[in-house]
């Protein structure tokens, strides 16, 4: 399967030299006398990295072979981590270098959208926020409600997040899964 | 274009181009004028337009809606009309975006006995005295950008030092037409500067066009290319005169359009038989719809163009 130059827009998946891209900015452009052009910024879909690339109008452009599938964190297994198909109960196994520092914000039944590459796993978005508990933290000074003051701490992933001076040890917190940072104190879920 | 402007904002928004076009329309022509220019108009609906490769008329009943009134000016020349300027509507299938309508407002001039430098200077003193007209001065920003059209402000660049330069090659001396629009577009047009008009002067013959070789050079045409804030705004030329090298490049055009698909375009044989009558010239076609975008600090012909559609 191909796309021709007119498909380009904003948000499309493309395929260049076998790594996945998607078009982040489009414009036509077209010297007077010259031929018609397509000026893209697209984003590697693996590295995250974005580039220039202009397309001319007669190009054909390869659409690459992604699927998007909604799975369920199951356990992890070494530097594996297992996920479930609930509908179809397959298992299908992502490995640390996939998720990066994602891993540290699973837990167990999360449901996380997958995307995969030519039947590889490439990227995975989990939910926003998770609520983790600390497992580590010096004790929280009480009565500091100030929320702009951080102290370390751990969850059980050994993440290190920084959190206020009146959390402690046992506390659920709420996590922004895409800052890795602290939002608030949660009652345990 | 709605009906009628939601709010009072949109109204003054829309007076205001409205305004600013019929502005600039009055200063160019107060500067053809007081040069001794004959405005003219010739005809919009063609029985044939100059065949370009990359240029795709609009079909309308017997013929074409026109994508530049050059060769019918070119005829007025032939007949003796020495200087004369037009301001008007042309029409390009397909080109539609940010800097692209399908329809647009051209402002061409040309001058007998004179080549592409004398058209320098005229379009120097054209952009200060448009700038002064909407701007108040020679000097003003786009988008927060600085921009000088002041004529000591212009800077030249040759087509071959400028690829040299930022993609390291000389179409002038290895010519390859895929090649060279790409790393226009993505090398050299970022490249330039963009706080002041800058000319790409001397393109590679294949690219002349409508122009004629250098007398001392024929590698190259006397064809210069003007941009404003990095944008493409006019493109000038010494005239081809030369009736049997004008239909060489035309049928080599048509056969360029023919390997790709694109049907062939008829040859203008009244065009032909004048340009042997007609004297050396310089010409130019200068986009005012651009112009105008830049001078009414807009970032894309959508707010100059108010029936514009999507």
């Amino acid at each position: 399967m191909a796309y021709t130059a007119a498909d380009l827009r904003k948000g499309l998946k493309i395929e260049l030299e076998g790594i996945p891209y998607e078009v982040t900015e489009f414009q036509f452009v077209k010297p007077g006398k010259g031929q018609a052009m397509y000026k893209c910024r697209i984003k590697n879909m693996i590295a995250g990295n974005t580039m220039e690339k202009t397309f001319r109008a007669v190009d054909k452009i390869d659409q690459p072979n992604i699927e998007s599938r909604t799975l369920h964190f199951s356990y992890k297994e070494g530097d594996k981590y297992v996920f479930m198909d609930n509908k179809t109960y397959e298992q299908v196994e992502l490995h640390e270098e996939v998720l990066g520092e994602q891993c540290h914000f699973l837990i167990e039944d999360l449901e996380c959208e997958v995307l995969f590459f030519n039947g590889r796993a490439m990227t995975i978005e989990l939910p926003a926020f998770v609520i983790k508990e600390i497992k580590e933290t010096e004790p929280g000074a009480r009565g500091d409600t100030a929320t702009n003051v951080l102290k370390p701490a751990k969850i059980d992933t050994g993440y290190e997040i920084g959190v206020p001076i009146f959390i402690n040890q046992g506390d659920f917190i709420r996590i922004d899964t895409r800052t890795g940072k602290y939002v608030e104190r949660v009652k345990q879920p | 274009m709605t009906n009628r402007p939601a709010d009072s904002e949109a109204l003054r928004g829309l007076r205001r181009v409205l305004e600013l076009r019929a502005r600039l329309y009055a200063a160019i022509r107060r500067f053809f004028c007081d040069r001794g220019f004959l405005e003219v108009e010739t005809p919009v609906l063609l029985p044939a337009n100059a065949p370009e490769e990359h240029v795709a008329a609009v079909s309308a009943g017997p013929g074409w809606l026109r994508t530049s009134p050059e060769l019918a000016m070119k005829r007025l020349l032939a007949a003796g009309q020495g200087k004369i300027f037009q301001l008007g509507p042309v029409f390009r299938a397909g080109e539609n975006g940010r800097w692209h309508h399908p329809e647009f407002t051209l402002l061409e001039w040309y001058r007998a006995d004179a080549g592409y430098l004398e058209i320098l200077a005229d379009a120097k003193e054209l952009l200060a005295a448009a700038a002064a007209a909407l701007r108040g001065a020679a000097d003003f920003a786009w988008r927060d950008v600085p921009l000088s059209c002041a004529p000591e402000s212009w800077v030249q660049l040759g087509v071959s030092e400028a690829f040299v330069a930022h993609a390291g090659w000389d179409p002038a001396r290895e010519f390859d037409a895929d090649r060279f629009d790409l790393d226009l577009v993505s090398r050299v047009e970022p490249a330039l500067p963009a706080d002041r008009p800058v000319v790409l002067m001397d393109y590679p013959a294949p690219l002349a066009a409508l122009a004629r070789r250098k007398p001392d050079d024929p590698a190259r045409a006397e064809r210069w290319e003007l941009y404003l804030g990095g944008v493409e705004l006019a493109n000038a030329y010494s005239e081809l005169t030369d009736p049997a090298e004008q239909r060489a490049r035309f049928e080599a055009a048509n056969a360029r359009r023919r390997a790709r698909g694109a049907a062939p375009y008829p040859l203008d044989e009244a065009f032909l038989a004048a340009l042997a009558q007609m004297p050396p010239a310089g010409g130019i076609a200068l986009g005012v719809d651009r112009l105008l975008m830049i001078l009414a600090d807009a970032a894309s012909l959508d707010a100059v163009l108010p029936f514009r559609n999507g």
